[in-house]
């Protein structure tokens, strides 16, 4: 995985709550085997107007956003479907961070596991950093993972808490099943526990 | 040990070991494994020459691509074929067992888990699909995970999760006739909103989840992530066990007996305390149907269509506004009016024989209207079958309905089942977000006796009064 220390970036603004993963990437992209590529779906039907033509109102589709790498959006971003092809999505896009008040549980994780840090701010910050990407050009703010900071041009500071392992693997770009095959004998042990108690946890799924 | 929930039990019994931040390593019981969200992870395991753990702790099954027309002709779509060859031929590398589209156990993966006894109670389930939240009807804790994911719990029969909040969703006294387990959870998603379940598993209680059948628990529990939960779980009582018992992969004899036991008494201790509860009437919960591009823009069915402008708050108006404009329905009108194009009744939500034979009351003798075309897919090869012996196909197929091969079909719309921009339907499926069904599609979640009835209709109807 990609490590994250500090991304330093444009913010594109996607002024929308409860942006599902089927609006981040639409069905008809996800029948691939490839996890590359995939910037194409990104946000596939609000990118284009009914006609096919370019929606001028989105984010991607205007010059002052061509070159972010940090989304900002509003609550519970992500929601709905499990789907990881929506963060290989952004990331193929160049998205390395994400702003909201809240994400929906499987789509943070899934950040996680590909280099995207996703950073819950509360609703008054996320509004305060809307009003200026709307009021200046090209827009352009920190999010400093190793001190847990998002740092304004204009001198605000607004920290944000994550959760120390993952902060950890996060920063170092480890591999997460590389870290778990470490605790071998851990699991092993669990297993031998477990066959003895719930031994019915342990037949197969062959019949 | 003090008083427990039922989620804190089965989590308690899964931690192989903890981080100092409380991140914990959880042990995975069963795994399901479909055709979108897997290739990339059996990929991952080659490319760093790795193995399953377990390969017998999982099964895997084609579902979201597969055409639901005669499978003799095979898959027109070579993105979609290839996506069902990969998945089969990755079975076979790695040793996971799998039903094939011509295998009649095939079906949506969220059937064939409790259908083969793969989900039992206790478990900890998860697969690269959001409703997996469908198995905790057993009392398991079951969620959906990222293809990341699934590559870690293939190579490590682990997760690496921190404990989520838990939250009690009360339902106390009785349900009116003809509401169903579909119109509860939509009412409960209404009442916290689709981000109300956030970095929380939720116990349903009450008397009014006692009473449903494992398939009603099964709808309940499935669209507990469009609330935005974690999980949703039901403790397990004679019910869970009656249904477990006899399946191809529940255990048998003297272990049986053992696990039984054991379930039994995987319950929340009286004391024990959540972090969240929500209350509501059965009495109070008519018949829903959404309006909206998400399943928390619900209503009842003798309700009307909201006004953005009765609403004070500028971005629910907006998001009101949008939404409208989005489903091309005019402001205040009542739901019964909404006329529709195509009615489905199938998905992992409401596809089982339960729902189906619900359906098929609403529709004996009588004639799906000229104007909509309506489909029934079944959940699985094998609820198909049932569904043919107690005659149920023929009761559809006579009413003008068509009767489908088992999958996901229009739930998703990945396969060939897919709505044209500004086809309206009634569906008992599970989302209801923009495309969804279709680019320009519009879904309205119901019941499958609110589909079956408005199939008949032609619009919505209220079936509390609907002969």
């Amino acid at each position: 995985m990609q490590a994250f220390t500090t991304v330093s970036g444009i913010v594109a603004p996607l002024d929308r709550a409860d942006v599902d993963t089927d609006q981040i990437i639409p069905k008809q992209y996800l029948k691939t085997i490839a996890r590359t590529g995939l910037k194409e779906g990104l946000f596939a039907d609000w990118r284009q107007q009914s006609d096919g033509t370019p929606n001028p109102d989105f984010f991607s589709n205007q010059s002052r956003y061509q070159e972010a790498s940090i989304l900002l959006t509003r609550d519970n971003f992500g929601c709905g479907s499990s789907r990881e092809h929506a963060p290989w999505a952004l990331l193929d896009y160049g998205i390395r961070s994400i702003l909201a008040p809240s994400f929906a549980d499987i789509f943070y994780n899934n950040c996680f596991q590909n280099g995207i840090l996703p950073v819950v701010l509360t609703a008054q910050e996320i509004q305060t950093i809307f009003d200026r990407v709307l009021s200046k050009e090209t827009y352009q703010i920190t999010v400093d993972l190793p001190e847990q900071v998002v740092l304004l041009p204009e001198g605000e500071r607004y920290a944000f808490t994550v959760d120390s392992f993952r902060k950890d693997c996060m920063v170092k770009g480890l591999d997460g099943i590389g870290l778990t095959l470490k605790h071998e004998s851990a699991i092993s042990d669990y297993e031998t526990r477990r066959s003895q108690e719930a031994p019915w946890l342990f037949q197969n799924s062959t019949t | 040990m003090g008083s427990q929930t039922l989620f804190e039990k089965i989590w308690n019994q899964h931690v192989v070991r903890e981080e100092p931040d409380g991140t914990t390593l959880l042990y995975i019981d069963r795994h399901l494994v479909h055709e979108v969200t897997s290739p990339q992870a059996f990929e991952g395991l080659r490319l760093a020459g790795r193995t399953p753990r377990r390969a017998g702790a999982a099964l895997a099954v084609p579902d979201h691509n597969v055409p639901t027309t005669d499978r003799k002709q095979g898959i027109s779509d070579p993105m979609s074929a290839l996506q069902i060859s990969t998945l089969e031929n990755n079975c076979a590398e790695f040793g996971i067992s799998y039903f094939g589209m011509e295998d009649i156990r095939q079906g949506i993966v969220h059937v064939i888990g409790p259908e083969q006894g793969l989900t039992l109670p206790g478990m900890t389930i998860v697969c690269g699909d959001s409703h997996t939240s469908t198995h905790g009807a057993f009392g398991a804790l079951a969620f959906g995970i990222g293809t990341s994911e699934v590559e870690h719990v293939l190579a490590t029969q682990c997760l690496v999760q921190k404990r989520p909040k838990t939250m009690e969703i009360r339902v106390e006294g009785t349900l009116p006739d003809y509401c169903s387990p579909k119109d509860v959870i939509l009412a409960i998603i209404g009442r916290i909103g689709i981000g109300g379940g956030i970095g929380q598993v939720v116990e349903y209680t009450g008397s009014v989840i006692r009473s449903f059948s494992m398939e009603g628990r099964m709808t309940l529990c499935n669209m507990s992530i469009e609330a935005g939960a974690r999980a949703g779980l039901v403790s397990p009582d004679e019910k869970t066990v009656a249904y477990v018992k006899g399946r191809p992969l529940t255990p048998k004899g003297e272990m049986f007996e053992q696990a039984s036991q054991a379930w039994l008494d995987l319950k929340t201790d009286q004391g024990a305390t959540f972090d969240n509860l929500v209350e509501l009437r059965g009495e109070n919960i008519p018949p829903q149907v959404t309006w909206g591009t998400n399943p928390g823009m619900v209503t009842d069915v003798n309700g009307t269509v909201p006004n953005p402008a009765d609403i004070a708050d500028e971005k629910l108006r907006l998001a009101t506004q949008r939404a409208l404009d989005y489903m091309g329905l005019q402001p205040g009108i009542p739901v019964c009016d909404i006329q529709l194009d195509r009615v489905f009744i199938g998905s992992c939500t409401n596809s089982r024989i339960e729902d189906l034979r619900v359906a098929a009351k609403y529709v004996q003798g009588k004639r799906v209207s000229g104007k909509v075309k309506a489909m029934v897919v079944p959940g699985s090869g094998l609820v198909k079958q049932q569904a043919e012996e107690e005659g149920l196909d023929r009761v559809f197929r006579a009413a003008g309905f068509e009767w489908r091969e088992p999958g996901c079909s229009m739930c998703l719309a990945m396969n060939a089942d897919v709505l044209t921009p500004g086809e309206r339907c009634a569906s008992t499926s599970n989302r209801n977000f923009e495309g969804r069904q279709g680019k320009g599609g519009r879904t309205h979640l119901v019941s499958p006796a609110m589909a079956a009835a408005a199939a008949v209709a032609g619009h919505f109807v209220d079936i509390r009064d609907w002969a």
